[in-house]
């Protein structure tokens, strides 16, 4: 079975702070990781791997130190890692990256499963995965917990709900996304850090995989960034005084006042 | 392409700080932007001297903006009810409307709905287009795509609103890729902008330390997802008229996805996205076991709990009882926040709560910023007072 | 400080250093409240290639030597003094194997704890054999194919919780040390047992217990070198693994200076960080130079140790003391520094404290140790006059 795990590069904190002055941004510690939920991404697709035989693939698009990143993930089991890096591939939205990543699993010999973290910390988006499936031609599930069984072209798994799971089967090829609740990623090994340093990303270009520039990057992207600001909240709470006591007193004056609070039996 | 002017250059460094992908560097006292830039846009306001020019080149396929008409909201409906995420697009959707002076429809799919059309007419929609099919009673992501895709295609809408449910989060790009449109997740704010009538779209990003407008110039429809919560429905009006239109689509077959079981299993007492009080807990509750006042609070109140990112990640309550960015967001008519400072990701999920209480120690945690009412103090002397007086007086 | 270390030898201290970080730091307090013993600390050095790293390739092992064995244990220790030991007391355990075993013993027992299946555990002190190692009365006997064993073994760590011991016996009571021999016994023998688990001041995430040998039949096979060796088995495999032990406090040290370090940043008194007091601040220096000397001795000793040095004892003592002495006085500082919070048990530093004594105290007291130097030193200028 050939599985190909899509990652990203992601600044190692979404706690990034904003100096409201200047109205930019302070990088603390903010060192690039791959996207955690993608992390689950390749432990699935390598347990998979270890059960039927076949390889897994990374595949990323961004900027050549991304490299470095994927080289990284052949320490914990991953066969191949291929890396998209251009600049016209620069700032493409999610339908610009599906297209790019599709293009270039177009080129590949043969793939069985695609997985996918369910989302990146940075964007919060959840599009790339399903997006791709479509530009494939594929089916696709979100939020994977469990795959159940899977075959030659069959997969059947548990998606989590809005309110509990679901059952899916699916043909194969076919695009899952994955939650964490899914494995438990394993650490890297010393034998695979060693396999690491020996392998060579691919890195390919817009050229290399026979993209059309037109739908890559921010020219094949329909949405644009007209504006970034800093959120503002108006100050307005009434604040209450005196000891613990006397200040759970007045709130709770003031709410059942408003009939908020009620009690239940 | 973003590009540097150099005559307006003064090489102050600002853009440099304002880059969150370190790609912008100072070289002769000028800006350089480097090959790790993904054009974010990032740096363009926080210039001074309007010395960062950002231009999109003009994409050469155009489209016929003017063929499109309409604003259409997903109508997702779960065991044969309408989800309430559904008519508080329809509130939003009502105000996109009325500024384009355009109808706004909902698309519902399933099997015996006939009796929810009026429903939604009286919560703002003029059309309904109705799909019955007994394929159609559970969600199929296939199946869904195709039927809405061929609606879309054969009426045109130029905005579609879509819950931001497991569901909506797994439709709405699927049908985007497939129709080659642009799609912005998580939208908390939209508005019309007036001179060119394309949709503006909010949202947080970078973790919700920054706001991002998006708009979708060349392409249609403008699709948004919304999560629940973010938008209020109007008061119910059933003498409202609409139209139902039931179309003529292909149910498609030869299904490649079938879903062979649904499991319920979330049975908290309340339900955290239901509650009219939330009572959540952040990292200045001190260790987990003092999580037990809030949720002491919360059974005096009959409300549910909530919790920041920070102690679900520290492992002291589940995950599904975070708020915020990546959590749930809520939109209780009292929201509690005890000992949570307010970054921005937990305010991205709350701060549509009517009244917010903020509990902390610190005078100056952003959460007093958004807060009806707030205590400076220590949250583990106030709650056990709370928590007495609630008791004495409900 | 760079200490050259061979990539290899970086890739091992960073994973080792992932592992304190990311799945030992968050438990280590738990553990050593509830004396848990780390099993699944275990698997996921297992997962990393660890648990070999001082094992010969041919074995499943990486070829590396005391040094790798040292990296792993510091690393740990930062995080855990006590789970530490399960790793190093295995080394310490597999060490007499490693030097004295056979092809067939070694084929027999070291891939399976190479991969991380199987912990080990060394035998020697009992009631009467502390520093006087000489006072073993455990004997062995042999009857046909096997040798019988009875006595008691004291304070071993890993007991009960390895698979594999290598045990320190009595073959010839007449010869005294040179009646010892060295035997390796795996668990589940008949006859052999284990009493119950000591309540210690410290490293309570090891597991401490006596092993009761009460005509406990082992095959003949299971003797290490030959009949009288024991003694020098034992005092070779202790020159080798008191590195570790140094590491370990180098370890435990750099744990509490971090945390002193960094609560001296953060905590506010008379309006200002505490860091800016002078009096802290050549605290926090002293403490820095201790640590780095030590480390610098222990690293030192290891490569010395790892190049076939024939003459290593008086080195791997010196390390151990420094190291250990150092370790107490900087988690004591580090207590100190952090005041009524370091000597609370909610937070590590006091248990700090409390598991950098027996580094001190254990694979020979700091005094023993203090004689081996003075010994060597006397002998090596004897050596000098002719």
């Amino acid at each position: 079975m050939d599985i190909i795990v899509c990652v990203k590069q992601v600044p190692g904190t979404t706690e990034i702070k904003m100096n409201k002055e200047t109205n930019t941004i302070i990088r603390e510690g903010a060192e690039a990781i791959i996207n955690p939920f993608d992390e689950y991404a390749i432990e699935e697709g390598v347990r998979i791997k270890e059960k039927m035989g076949g390889s897994v693939t990374v595949l990323s698009m961004g900027i050549p130190k991304v490299a470095d990143l994927l080289r990284e993930t052949i320490a914990v089991g991953v066969d191949n890692a291929v890396l998209l890096t251009d600049r016209a591939f620069a700032g493409a939205d999610t339908l610009a990256t599906s297209y790019a990543l599709a293009t270039a699993i177009k080129n590949m010999e043969s793939y069985d499963l695609i997985v996918c973290g369910k989302q990146a910390i940075d964007g919060d988006t959840a599009q790339v995965g399903p997006s791709l499936a479509e530009k494939l031609g594929i089916p696709h599930t979100t939020n994977v917990k469990k795959i159940e069984e899977i075959k030659e072209g069959y997969i059947r798994c548990q998606r989590m709900t809005d309110d509990g799971y679901e059952t899916i089967e699916m043909s194969l090829p076919a695009v899952i996304t994955v939650v964490k609740e899914i494995n438990e990623p394993r650490l890297p090994s010393l034998k695979g850090k060693l396999r690491a340093k020996k392998t060579e990303v691919k890195l390919l270009t817009a050229e290399d995989i026979g993209a059309d520039v037109n739908l890559c990057g921010l020219k094949g992207s329909p949405t644009q960034v007209i504006e970034t600001f800093v959120p503002e909240f108006e100050v307005k709470a009434e604040m209450f005084e005196g000891s613990a006591k006397e200040q759970a007193k007045s709130l709770a004056d003031a709410l059942l006042s408003m009939k908020y609070a009620k009690r239940v039996d | 392409m973003i590009n540097i002017i150099d005559e307006k250059c003064v090489g102050c460094g600002v853009c440099v700080s304002a880059c969150p992908f370190d790609a912008i560097d100072i070289k002769d006292d000028k800006a350089v932007i480097l090959d790790n830039c993904t054009i974010c846009g990032s740096c363009v306001s926080s210039c001074n001297f309007d010395a960062i020019d950002f231009q999109k080149e003009e994409s050469d396929d155009t489209i016929d903006k003017s063929e499109y008409h309409g604003i259409w909201v997903f109508g997702e409906q779960r065991n044969n009810e309408v989800l309430p995420v559904v008519f508080e697009l329809l509130g939003e959707g009502r105000k996109l409307a009325e500024e384009l002076a355009v109808p706004l429809s909902v698309v519902l799919m399933g099997s015996n709905l006939a009796d929810k059309a009026h429903t939604l007419i009286s919560y703002g929609a003029d059309n309904v287009y109705m799909v019955e099919d007994e394929s159609l009673e559970t969600y199929n992501d296939q199946s869904y795509t195709d039927i809405f895709t061929q609606l879309v295609n054969t009426y045109k809408p130029e905005i579609i609103l879509i819950g931001a449910t497991t569901y909506g989060r797994s439709l709405a790009p699927r049908i985007a890729s497939r129709l080659n449109t642009g799609l912005t997740a998580d939208c908390t704010y939209l508005s019309i902008d007036k001179e060119t009538g394309n949709l503006m779209q909010t949202r947080p990003a970078f973790g919700g330390n920054l706001m991002a407008t998006i708009v979708c110039p060349d392409r249609r429809p403008q699709m948004s997802t919304v999560r629940p919560k973010v938008m209020k429905p109007i008061e119910p009006d059933s003498t409202r008229t609409g139209e139902v239109i039931r179309p003529n689509v292909n149910i498609p077959e030869n299904i490649k996805i079938k879903v062979i079981d649904q499991v319920q299993t979330l049975c908290e007492k309340v339900s955290l996205t239901e509650a009219d009080i939330i009572v959540a807990g952040g990292r200045g509750m001190g260790e987990p076991k003092n999580f037990e006042l809030v949720k002491e609070l919360a059974d005096v109140l009959g409300g549910a709990v909530g919790a920041t990112r920070a102690t679900v990640d520290a492992g002291w309550i589940d995950y599904s009882h975070q708020v915020g960015q990546t959590g749930k967001t809520v939109g209780p008519k009292v929201y509690f926040a005890c000992g949570i400072s307010g970054a921005v990701q937990h305010l991205a999920g709350m701060s549509s709560s009517d009244i917010i209480i903020a509990i902390n120690k610190d005078a100056d945690a952003p959460i007093f910023k958004v807060a009806t009412y707030g205590i400076v103090g220590d949250v583990l002397e106030v709650l056990p007072e709370l928590i007495k007086e609630f008791k004495g007086r409900l | 400080m760079n200490y050259f270390l061979t990539e290899e030898q970086e890739m091992i201290k960073e994973l080792a250093a992932k592992i304190a970080d990311e799945k030992i730091a968050p438990i280590a307090i738990e553990y050593d409240h509830e004396g848990k013993f780390p099993h699944d600390i275990v698997k996921y050095l297992a997962q990393s290639d660890l648990c070999g790293v001082y094992i010969e390739e041919k074995y499943g092992g990486l070829g590396g030597g005391v040094f790798e064995m040292a990296l792993v244990v510091e690393e740990l220790s930062r995080a855990c003094g006590g789970i530490a030991l399960a790793f190093a007391g295995t080394g310490l355990g597999t060490y007499p194997i490693i030097l004295f075993g056979n092809e067939e013993q070694k084929q027999k027992y070291l891939p399976d704890i190479a991969a991380g299946k199987h912990l080990a555990a060394f035998a020697l002190t009992e009631h009467d054999a502390g520093s006087d190692a000489a006072g073993v009365r455990t004997t062995a006997t042999l009857d046909g194919d096997e040798y019988v064993l009875n006595g008691t073994k004291q304070w071993i760590t890993n007991g009960g919780e390895a698979d594999v011991y290598t045990v320190i016996a009595c073959t010839n009571k007449d010869k005294g040390a040179r009646g010892f021999s060295a035997f390796i016994v795996e668990k589940d023998t008949p006859g052999f047992t284990y009493g119950k688990k000591e309540d210690k001041m410290g490293i309570r995430a090891s597991c401490t217990r006596e092993l009761i040998f009460n005509d406990c039949r082992i095959p003949k096979e299971n003797l290490l070198a030959r009949e009288g060796m024991g003694f020098i088995v034992a005092m070779k495999t202790l020159d080798r693994t008191r590195p570790g032990v140094a590491a370990q406090a180098v370890g435990i040290a750099t744990g509490a200076f971090n945390a002193a370090l960094k609560y001296s940043r953060e905590r506010e008194q008379f309006g200002q960080p505490i860091s800016s007091f002078q009096a802290v601040q050549h605290m926090l220096a002293d403490m820095a130079i201790q640590i780095e000397a030590s480390r610098a001795l222990v690293y030192q000793t290891c490569r010395h140790i790892d190049s076939g040095a024939k003459n290593i004892s008086k080195e791997s003592a010196m390390a151990k003391v420094i190291a250990s002495d150092t370790a107490m006085k900087v988690t004591t500082d580090a207590v100190q520094i952090m005041g009524g919070y370091g000597y609370m048990r909610e937070y590590p530093v006091e248990k700090m404290m409390r598991d950098a004594k027996i580094t001190q105290i254990y694979e020979g007291t700091n005094q023993i140790q203090r004689n081996v130097i003075a010994q060597e030193l006397i002998k090596e200028a004897a050596k000098q006059k002719k």
